[in-house]
């Protein structure tokens, strides 16, 4: 399963593919928080908690491709995926706001971006931990059993 | 092509993308400034700011500061040197953004002071002792009236001007307009209108130096 010789050539590019997904969202978290200079609230730490490893665990299962990886990076992923949800909820004013954990300085809900009027930063958090999931999900589907 | 070269063109890639982004995103945010500036010059100077150097010079450098910011405290050595190697070019403008915990008690003793004809005085006593009131576990403000006497302030008279109303409107106004220019971390400068983008003493320095370059 890690010889990488017998692995079919289209899986790597997937592998790639997604830790390109990891590694344009850590981005784009670190130019919203140090660029545009938005506090990260705790909701948000958490979130980057579990997609910074994300771009380095996916890295290093690309060289030499260790289909293994899914076994290590889902958790991860759905980890970031549930947290990502429950900010969603909490943004779009499905959960109260009193009910959110983060006091500290930085409000959870308050809204910093709207692109075309409807994207916020949890949804983008939240496509990019779904678009891991899936992509880890299909390679899965694809690797020797 | 090799899978290696594949990742470090894409590594590559993103980091220009990122640089590239940043600078877009500064470019932008000056030009904002720059607008808010011409549109609303008060909002960077205000009548009650006080000012160092030749009230003339043509670029103001305007340093939103907390008595308390060790930041501040470090820097404020070197604003002090920009200003003498432009003599007459430069002025500085105090606004106050005090963030830390017993620093608006800081811009009262600091205003009072400024009846007496002491302020900067007042300002480097501060800074100096800063270590003293201002721990970050257990900030101490009122140690302040210990060293004030090393500024040759009258404190009587001090703790008298200190209540004076148009103080803590000073500081509302101060705190207001630091908010609407975004400032979230001290010091926060200016030079006439520009925001320092990337915070650093060469950063500083070459603002300065440009802004003297279109001016004079």
């Amino acid at each position: 399963m890690t010889d990488s010789d017998r692995e079919d050539p289209i899986n790597w590019y997937i592998l790639f593919a997604c830790w390109m997904i990891a590694s344009v969202s850590a981005l784009g978290s670190m130019f919203f928080s140090e660029i545009m200079e938005f506090a990260p609230c705790s909701l948000c730490w958490y979130q980057r908690a579990f997609m910074f490893p994300l771009v380095f665990i996916l890295l290093i299962a690309l060289f030499p491709f260790d289909g293994n990886i899914v076994r290590y990076a889902l958790p991860l992923a759905l980890a970031g995926w549930g947290l990502a949800f429950y900010h969603t909820l909490l943004y779009s004013g499905v959960i109260p706001e009193n009910l959110q954990p983060c006091s500290q300085g930085v409000s959870c809900s308050e809204t910093y971006i709207d692109i075309f009027g409807f994207i916020t930063v949890p949804m983008l958090s939240l496509i990019s931990f779904s678009l891991i999931i899936g992509t880890l999900l299909f390679l899965k589907r694809r690797l020797p059993k | 092509m090799k899978k290696q070269y594949f990742v470090l063109i894409a590594l590559i890639i993103l980091a220009l993308l990122f640089a590239f982004g940043s600078n877009l995103y500064r470019q932008k945010q000056t030009e904002n400034y720059e607008s808010m500036a011409k549109a609303e010059p008060s909002v960077l100077i205000r009548e009650h700011s006080q000012t160092l150097g030749d009230d003339n010079a043509k670029v103001a450098l305007i340093e939103f500061t907390d008595p308390g910011c060790e930041t501040c405290s470090a820097f404020h050595p070197f604003v002090k040197q920009l200003l003498n190697a432009y003599p007459g070019k430069i002025k500085l403008v105090v606004r106050y953004a005090p963030f830390h915990k017993g620093a608006d008690q800081m811009v009262k003793i600091l205003e009072a002071a400024k009846k007496q004809g002491k302020y900067w005085e007042t300002l480097e006593v501060m800074y100096r002792t800063q270590d003293q009131w201002a721990s970050h576990h257990k900030p101490q403000p009122e140690l302040i009236w210990r060293f004030l006497p090393q500024a040759g302030l009258d404190l009587d008279k001090l703790r008298e001007d200190m209540t004076d109303p148009a103080i803590a409107k000073i500081i509302e106004q101060d705190l207001a307009d630091a908010k609407v220019l975004n400032v979230t971390k001290t010091p926060g400068f200016f030079v006439n209108g520009k925001p320092l983008t990337s915070f650093g003493r060469q950063q500083l320095q070459r603002l300065v130096e440009s802004e003297i370059k279109e001016m004079y």
